[in-house]
């Protein structure tokens, strides 16, 4: 298979950042509200993931060792504030109704976990496909969700009324709750079809354990051990 | 003035909880709640830091970024500053209060990459609160993160020898219990 069609499989199949790497929680329970939000938070993400891939991946061979993460992070928040101004003028109401969240698109462990992991290690273009990728598997993922929660819990996908009028939507799948079920549902079905993923354990481990490698789920495991050592 | 800062202090802490319905900070809440122990200290780390990052954050806003026209910035520089604040406190309380060091110093690291921390600060920010404001809501935000996480980590400890179904066993019993903590913080938007 062509390298770079192999990125984006396996963004968003064989390391899907959610359904896999279980990476970017908050967003995904915050905004899956409706299919909607999921798909401008996924896109979003994306082109941020994809601009801070190139750049990080063109820069480097001069960013120096020591400070990689500070200056990832100046990389991604520029282009954050960017999406965030572009949302703000062109898709207001969409802006509104992701909100605060925008912002946190820095602090989202895909992207840094992304430039960790593999834009340091390869040129730009290679580095822009895997962002591709993995920005599209995100993206997915939440659309996935928020229609989800968006039938159960409102009767509608995409704003288009789906279900009969005898259907009495279950509004809590549309509130905070809901999101933390359906989340539930999600991994307690990975660990019945013992598929890969970092909450049973099963998904491949690979690079260096960085600020955040992923796996938040299972990530206090080494806080533990390491204050037992103490 | 008092009763608009309690306001603030009791909706940040308890009817718009940041982890049960804003999640943020979802990973450590997770994952930190193994034991009440571990999980009463990751919160008066996250209590210690953002009250800290939301003076520092602020007074940047206030007398840096707002007066220059520079709000755009804000992402940037809070994200900037937040981490940095993590590293010199963590190398102050190294230095000068080892005690609380020891009890507080693994989970200063983590606490870098809690979204709370930045988000307290955009929200002071995009909610037009001033300094006073800005402290309430981050102390208010803390304290309901704690409260979130050390209720999580008493169930969790009390599910410990439960006969939990398989395919529930791990994350999504804990994803469950969540679930219905939320519900149980919504009874308190009746308070406001």
């Amino acid at each position: 298979m062509n390298k770079y069609i192999e990125r984006i499989y396996n963004g968003i199949w064989k390391e899907n950042p959610i359904f896999v790497q279980m990476l970017g929680l908050c967003p995904t329970l915050a905004v899956t509200t409706s299919a909607i939000n999921g798909l401008g938070m996924g896109l979003s993400t994306t082109a941020v993931l994809v601009a801070a891939n190139i750049l990080i991946a063109a820069l480097r061979k001069i960013i120096p060792d020591g400070v990689r993460l500070p200056a990832e992070i100046v990389v991604v928040a520029s282009f954050v504030t960017i999406v965030d101004m572009l949302m703000e003028g062109f898709v207001p109401s969409l802006y509104s109704s992701l909100g605060l969240y925008i912002p946190l698109i820095v602090v989202n462990c895909i992207i840094l976990g992304r430039a960790e992991a593999y834009a340091m290690k390869n040129g730009p273009i290679l580095s822009a496909f895997d962002g591709i990728g993995m920005g599209l598997g995100f993206t997915i993922a939440l659309v996935l969700i928020g229609s989800f929660r968006e039938i159960l819990g409102a009767g509608t996908i995409f704003g288009v009324t789906v279900t009969p009028a005898s259907y009495q939507p279950i509004s809590i799948f549309i509130l905070a709750p809901g999101a933390f079920f359906v989340l539930a549902g999600l991994t307690a079905l990975q660990n019945k079809l013992k598929a890969p993923s970092a909450t049973n354990g099963s998904a491949k481990k690979k690079g260096k354990k960085s600020a955040c490698s992923g796996d938040c789920l299972s990530c206090a495991g080494h806080v533990e051990e390491s204050k037992e050592e103490k | 003035m008092m009763k608009e800062l309690l306001v603030i202090a009791i909706s940040s802490a308890l009817v718009s909880n940041v982890v049960l319905s804003q999640f943020l900070g979802i990973c450590s809440f997770v994952g930190v709640s193994k034991k009440v122990e571990t999980a009463a200290g990751m919160g008066g780390a996250v209590i210690f830091v953002i009250t800290i990052a939301s003076i520092v954050a602020s007074l940047i806003y206030d007398f840096v970024l707002a007066p220059l026209g520079m709000d755009y910035l804000k992402t940037i520089v809070f994200i900037l500053v937040i981490a940095a604040l993590v590293q010199i406190v963590e190398m102050f309380l190294k230095k000068c209060m080892v005690s609380l060091y020891n009890a507080l110093g693994v989970f200063l690291p983590l606490i870098t990459t809690n979204c709370a921390v930045l988000g307290v600060a955009i929200t002071n920010v995009q909610s037009g609160y001033g300094f006073v404001q800005s402290v309430v809501n981050g102390v208010g935000t803390a304290i309901g993160y704690t409260i979130a996480i050390v209720l999580l980590a008493g169930i969790r400890e009390h599910m410990e020898g439960n006969d939990i179904p398989y395919n529930f066993q791990g994350s999504p019993i804990v994803l469950v219990t969540a679930g219905l903590m939320a519900i149980a913080f919504f009874g308190f938007s009746g308070l406001l």
